[in-house]
């Protein structure tokens, strides 16, 4: 096993003694370059024309700023896809408004005279469109004048989706930076490419890494880039096909179902489609990850930005170039401001689940090295490369002092010539220059933790009862141990998911079964993150910065200040406790003081009050276990012992409860058919004996089984203003006493012939998708914006329902409309019956023995 | 022993605290506490036992019928082809319902009898119940007899007064202080009214039966506000209450275009928990209590303790008082209304000297509103502050900026059917402002016109949407008047939420007094039920 350089290797003095240890004929600074107050990078960039792609990116944001700041008079040409917007707006939109300008616009704010920071943007960058992704970009020949006209063109785009489809990444991270060479060659280009890489292209591998091109790498495993390419795009087509298997899309439609209940055929389907292009998409994950895996590389990332290379030095035609290797990049050391980072990158989600308990192991070994390295030292070194030009380093990958490490494999390395100022971009290998801190200022795994453990139990993240998390210990066991563990807690809690999901909860019992869904999603995650992540962790290269040592000792003492890039002046301890995780907390929006001042409004309240605006349009309501905790059963067998004396009353017990099964049944599988089948029951009932009964069924059923705050829920809204409108699959006559209470009320309707009902609906009843159509026709026919309405249901049968409008709000839901209402930050009401009646066991009627027909007003 | 004190029952009276003094039964809910009150500066008041009973009620009723104060007897108003209106006190009296046969039933039967002799066929009964709930057919049949209940309640001749109805209420003028008079169309617009009323308290009766009993929202209001409430010292005393004065004025315009009035007034004795019996220990005096007595008592701890909220309700709810008709006398409303309360004060009056620094009591599973039905915390409220508090004549029991402790389970229940507008009172109305000016005009209105609530007062049994704020109203004097109120063994979400201190004990309730009123304060405990009024000096 190779061990980690020690702290005192050469290189560390290479930087710290820059001027000293210059090796030999190497690039020497003119006087007035050492001497001259200003910084040769900014001189020599000076009225340059300046190309970045993935603008909208981490690093392309930090160049751009950094760019418009410290080299005032260069101008950018900013490539990025156009999206909806088009670049410009999204140039405006996702890059100059990000935090990383306040600085630059504090400057411009805080001089009284001279342009603003609009209209210095607006004369230094043209945004131009353009889609790495695609052959020729998708470029129009005016972005392509503007690419081929800039000097220095830097490509930052990729996708650096650690866990991305390996088509896309073959598309963006292999072909990307050759489809954009070879269009600067065929425009002619005279620029300088500079391509941005990954240190990790050298594989999952022990001991030092050169600044060497990848195949130049003894460790080097050479394939055909252009088999790799058309194979990536096979599985595309592979998995697309297999999806569409019948045993494949039957999986799916369970587990639609699964999920979301009887929701309707239109939710259904929509959802088996999601799942299976997500199912896709998870088959191309794996292959890149299997493939990455096969051939040394701890991902698809590392494995597809290697290939790029060799894609890039084999076709890169006349253009010039570098290419810059940096690590693991993370949050600014000081520029633009300390702790600048964006989006949530490599180590965060880690260390976010590691502060929230989640993460009770991670592989790796203590001793091993995590190269992580500020993005404000990327970009000096970009620029520095940038300034410098291409091809004038003296330092070759191969004559770098250190030698491969005895015990290793080696192959012969290929010769190579000097770079010479008059040997052609053809004929020369393009120059690598990494940027890492594993080799002059390495943090160990171990030390990492510590101070990321440290600085949580000083500042720990509170949990949803205000309660501080505490973190665990790791103990840093191997890979397949910390996924064992967390694939049995994942088992566990889908076992227990499975129990719960069948069983009838409703309300507070159901949201526990949601947070355990939410809680296994997050395993889920962590797991993944060990799969992902686990093998950088384990990863014990140690990158090599020869060529990065000899560019620093080339600038002047102005430019090191200005454009500093030696990894040396990390002080990791103040790094990471207090530039990087206070940083990253706030990123990662973290919970690091507890909520309960009673001046907060909760999430509810506010989600409540935006309900009950009086910009919304229409409420609309569910009735049972939304208003009222009954249903239809109930109801009939109320209205059916009305008349009954006690033994036929027993007898209706008997033979209601022995059908119970067999109604549940036919409910779950349909509601639509449940209800015409159960009705039937109503054939022969005569219509003014059922109309009297009805309304004393209000008093002694409905407003005893009613939730108190829905049916002030339901006036809270008329009085705001609102349509309120109750969709009901219960019967017309039944819920003939709740009128007064809504504006509109759409229900089953019964026929009736003779003053008897004849046990038939007249219309479909009003379920699942049939309600949503209902709704919208009445939105429609009123002229209410869907958008501007609430919807108030308890299942997922509504959930078509719930979809269509702008606020829905889950009533005492069941564990899957919880666990949907959860994920999608619904509001979510529990709301129960009043306490203060006698219950009742069985839903059965006084038995009526006053003789006496009354209704309101009847009686004069 | 008990046959004797029937004979000469003893008055109320008030006892002062010493050590020899056992425990103090507090009702508290459906149960009861054990209290010991510091010796010293404790006194306690006790209810006058339960006066004699009339020997022949039926014989009574007939003689007051047939010889009227100031009106001619009964018989005489009565005429064939007349349209006659029995009105009567509604669930609310008395409290527990008693047992049957009920006055209203004794009484009404003779009337019926006498108009049925003068071959009268158009008579209407009906439940003269203002904004409270409707009467069940259950609770129609119990206070009128199956004889009555089965001939008119089929007919529709039998039913309860609708202040909703749009077609139903007639206004009969305005009071020169502007208060409209409306009344039941029906009752109205009859030839001879006869009002039966049960009084048990000084509160009830008079014009109150008439003008509230059988009025609207629109009339109510002129006499239901915290100003009258606010100006009634109190409003168990006719003569100082304004809310009776507003009432006496609404009756001077019924008496001047409204039906004719035959006012039939009844008085129970203090017989609410009987003689003998379990229940019976609740009427005696605690250091009178025998061996067989404390026995009782802790069984009956014991049981209920045992028993889940629900069914200890229903038992209480089966209890069925075996009250006696003391007097009933029959006329013109004013003559008879002065006559009743002289009985009613006869059986309620203790002469207390002076006023208290903390007056404890112990408020019982009913209230008026809660026949059948749960307590919840406005209905505390009312009964603690509202009607205890003000059995008083001359001054209030408590100092100015005094103390009241309240021991009551306080529960977060309504029910849901009797009680909707309590539960979004409670919830909506409490939860912003406890000040009774302050809810009355910011929410009355709001609630007294919600189309819902009238739904449910019209064709359910929910006392109407105003009646929460009544209840609050009830109490507006006393919260003006005290300085502190605390709820003993009170749900203490609840008792906030209503703007008093919840304590657990009653010792931890006295020390948090003396924050308020001193150190070593005197305290009055008032022993009600069975019912009393303090005639304070």
């Amino acid at each position: 096993m190779i061990e980690a350089p020690p702290l005192e290797h050469p290189l560390v003095n290479g930087f710290t003694n820059a001027q000293t240890e210059l090796p030999k004929g190497s690039y020497e600074p003119s006087a007035c370059e050492r001497t001259g107050t200003n910084p040769v990078i900014v001189e020599s960039l000076a009225g340059k024309r300046i190309a970045i792609t993935g603008a909208t990116g981490f690093l392309g944001t930090a160049l751009t700023e950094r760019l418009l700041r410290c080299v005032p008079d260069c101008e950018l040409v900013l490539m990025v896809r156009p999206g909806r917007r088009g670049a410009a707006a999204r140039v405006q939109r996702e890059v100059l408004r990000n935090d990383a300008f306040d600085r630059l616009r504090k400057q411009f704010a805080d001089q009284t005279s001279g342009e603003s920071f609009d209209e210095m943007t607006a004369r230094r960058v043209t945004a131009i469109a353009g889609d790495v992704s695609v052959d020729g970009l998708g470029a129009d020949s005016e972005a392509v004048a503007k690419l081929a006209g800039c000097d220095v063109v830097i490509h930052s785009a990729a996708t650096v989706n650690f866990d991305s489809a390996l088509d896309d990444a073959v598309e963006v991270n292999l072909l990307g930076p050759s489809r954009l060479c070879k269009l600067l060659d065929e425009a002619g280009s005279n620029c300088h490419l500079i391509a941005v890489s990954t240190c990790y292209v050298a594989g999952s591998r022990r001991g030092a890494a050169k600044e060497e091109l990848v195949d130049d790498s003894p460790f080097f495993t050479d394939v055909d880039w252009r088999d790799e390419v058309a194979s990536a795009r096979q599985a595309r087509r592979d998995a697309e096909q297999s999806s569409r298997s019948p045993e494949r899309l039957a999986d799916l439609s369970v587990q639609a179902r699964r999920e979301l209940g009887a929701a309707g055929i239109p939710a259904i389907s929509e959802k088996v489609e999601s799942l299976r292009r997500r199912w896709v998409n998870e088959q191309l994950t794996k292959a890149g990850r299997a493939r990455a895996a096969s051939l040394g590389f701890p991902d698809a990332y590392a494995f597809t930005k290697a290939l790029g290379e060799r894609a890039l030095t084999e076709t890169r035609g006349g253009i010039a170039m570098s290419i810059v290797r940096p690590s693991i990049i993370e949050s600014a050391l000081s520029e633009p401001f300390p702790g600048w980072i964006r989006g949530f990158r490599m180590a965060e989600p880690v260390i976010a689940a590691y502060a929230r308990g989640l993460l009770k192991e991670f592989p790796g070994v203590p001793e091993g090295i995590i190269d992580v390295i500020p993005v404000d030292l990327v970009v000096a070194t970009v620029l520095a490369v940038a300034a410098r030009g291409p091809g004038t380093l003296s330092i070759s990958g191969h004559s770098s002092p250190d030698s491969p490490p005895a015990d290793s494999p080696i192959k012969d390395p290929p010769p190579t010539d000097p770079p010479s100022a008059d040997s052609g971009p053809e004929d020369s290998r393009p120059e690598v220059v990494q940027i890492a801190s594993g080799a002059v200022n390495p943090l160990k795994y171990g030390q990492l933790f510590d101070l990321v453990s440290g600085w949580f139990t000083e500042h720990p993240v509170y949990d949803e009862h205000n309660q501080p998390i505490s973190v665990p210990r790791w103990s840093f066991p191997g890979r397949g141990r910390v996924a064992r563990q967390l694939q049995r807690a994942q088992r566990s809690l889908e076992a227990a998911d499975r129990v719960l999901s069948a069983l009838p909860l409703r309300g507070r019992q159901a949201l526990v079964s949601a947070s355990l869904e939410e809680r296994r999603q997050q395993l889920e995650r962590a797991n993944d993150y060990v799969n992902l992540y686990g093998a950088y962790a384990e990863c014990e290269a140690i990158y090599q910065l020869d060529r990065l040592k000899e560019l620093w000792s080339s600038l002047n003492e102005a430019d090191q200040a200005a454009f500093c890039f030696d990894p040396a002046v990390i002080d990791w301890n103040h790094y990471v406790q207090q530039i990087h995780l206070p940083s990253m907390v706030q990123q990662a929006r973290l919970k690091m003081v507890p909520t309960s001042s009673p001046n907060r409004i909760s999430r509810s309240g506010r989600l409540r009050s935006q309900v009950l605006s009086p910009q919304r349009h229409l409420a609309v309501f569910d009735l049972e276990n939304t208003l009222i905790a009954s249903n239809v059963v109930a109801s009939y067998a109320w209205l059916a012992t009305r008349e009954l004396d006690d033994v036929d009353r027993l007898r209706f017990v008997t033979r209601t409860l022995s059908e119970a099964p067999r109604l549940l049944a036919l409910d779950r599988r349909d509601r639509s058919d449940f209800l015409r089948y159960f009705y039937r029951r109503f054939e022969g009932a005569k219509k003014h004996q059922i109309e009297a009964d009805c309304t004393e069924m209000l008093s002694d059923l409905l407003l005893r089984k009613s939730f108190p705050q829905g049916i002030r829920r339901v006036r809270e809204h008329r009085r705001a203003g609102h349509t309120t409108l109750l969709i009901t699959g219960a019967l017309d006559f039944v819920i003939e006493p709740l009128r007064p209470l809504f504006d509109e009320i759409i229900s089953a309707r019964m026929g009736c012939r003779d003053g008897a009902y004849d046990g038939r609906l007249t219309q479909v009843p009003p379920t699942g998708e049939a309600r949503y159509q209902i709704l919208v026709d009445f939105a429609q026919q009123h002229d209410l914006d869907l958008r501007e309405s609430v919807a108030y249901a308890d299942s997922t049968s509504d959930l078509p329902m719930l979809e269509a409008v702008g606020f829905p709000v889950a009533v005492n839901p069941e564990t899957k409309l919880a666990t949907l209402a959860r994920r999608r930050g619904w509001l979510i009401e529990h709301w129960s019956t009043s306490t203060g009646a006698p219950s009742k066991l069985l839903p059965l009627a006084p038995r009526n023995r006053s003789g006496v027909r009354r209704l309101a007003g009847v009686s004069r | 022993m008990a046959a004797e004190r029937r004979k000469a029952p003893r008055p109320g009276l008030v006892l002062d605290v010493d050590r020899a003094t056992p425990p103090i039964l507090f009702h508290h809910g459906e149960g009861f506490r054990l209290e010991r009150l510091p010796a010293g500066r404790s006194r306690i008041i006790y209810p006058a036992e339960p006066l004699a009973g009339l020997r022949d009620p039926a014989a009574s009723i007939r003689e007051a019928l047939l010889n009227p104060l100031d009106s001619d007897p009964l018989p005489a108003l009565l005429r064939p082809g007349m349209k006659l209106t029995i009105a009567f006190d509604d669930v609310s009296l008395p409290l527990p319902p008693m047992r049957r046969p009920d006055i209203r039933q004794r009484v009404i039967e003779e009337v019926l009898d006498m108009a049925a002799a003068a071959g009268v066929d158009d008579v209407h009964l009906i439940a003269a119940l203002a904004l409270h709930r409707r009467m069940t057919d259950d609770e129609l049949r119990h206070a009128l007899g199956d004889r009555i209940f089965d001939a008119f309640a089929p007919q529709g001749a039998l039913y309860n007064h609708d202040a909703e109805d749009p077609d139903g209420m007639v206004e009969l003028g305005c009071t020169k202080h502007d208060e409209l008079v409306t009344m039941n169309r029906r009752a109205a617009e009859s030839d001879l009214l006869v009002y039966v009323n049960i009084n048990l308290v000084s509160m009830d009766g008079g014009w109150k039966s008439t003008a509230t009993g059988l009025a609207d929202y629109r009339s109510l209001r002129h006499h239901h506000n915290v100003h009258t409430m606010q100006n009634s010292r109190s409003f168990m005393d006719r003569p100082n209450s304004e809310l009776h004065n507003s009432n006496w004025r609404q009756g001077e315009i019924i008496k001047a275009s409204g039906p004719r009035i035959f006012q039939i007034e009844t008085t129970v004795n203090n017989n609410t928990f009987g003689y003998d019996g379990a229940m019976s220990v609740l009427q005696k005096r605690e250091w009178e209590w025998s061996a067989r007595d404390r026995g009782t008592y802790l069984a009956m701890q014991t049981g209920l303790k045992a028993m889940p909220a629900s069914a200890r309700r229903s038992v209480f709810n089966r209890w069925l008082a075996p009250y006696e008709m003391t007097s009933v006398q029959a006329g013109a409303v004013e003559p008879v209304h002065e006559s009743t309360t002289a009985n009613v004060l006869a059986q309620h009056l203790v002469a207390v000297q002076g006023q208290t620094d903390v007056l404890t009591m112990g408020l019982p599973y009913i209230c008026p509103y809660n026949v059948n039905s749960v307590m919840n915390p406005i209905l505390v409220m009312c009964l603690g502050l509202g009607y205890f508090f003000n059995l008083y004549r001359g001054k209030p029991l408590v100092r100015a900026g005094g103390v009241v402790i309240m021991s009551h389970p306080t529960r977060r229940e309504f029910h849901p059917v009797h009680h909707p507008s309590y539960i979004d009172f409670f919830e909506q109305v409490l939860a912003d402002t406890t000040d009774p000016a302050e809810l009355e005009a910011k929410y009355e209105a709001q609630f007294a016109e919600e189309e819902w609530y009238i739904h449910l007062y019209r064709n359910s049994y929910a006392y109407h949407g105003v009646h929460p704020f009544y209840m609050w109203y009830w109490g507006a004097h006393a919260l003006q008047y005290l300085g502190r109120v605390i709820v003993v063994g009170g749900d203490p979400a609840a008792v906030r939420r209503m703007g008093f201190q919840p304590a657990s004990t009653l010792s931890d309730a006295l020390e948090m007094a003396s924050d308020v009123v001193g150190p070593a304060p005197t305290i009055t405990h008032i022993h009600n039920p069975p019912i009393l009024m303090a005639d304070v000096e």
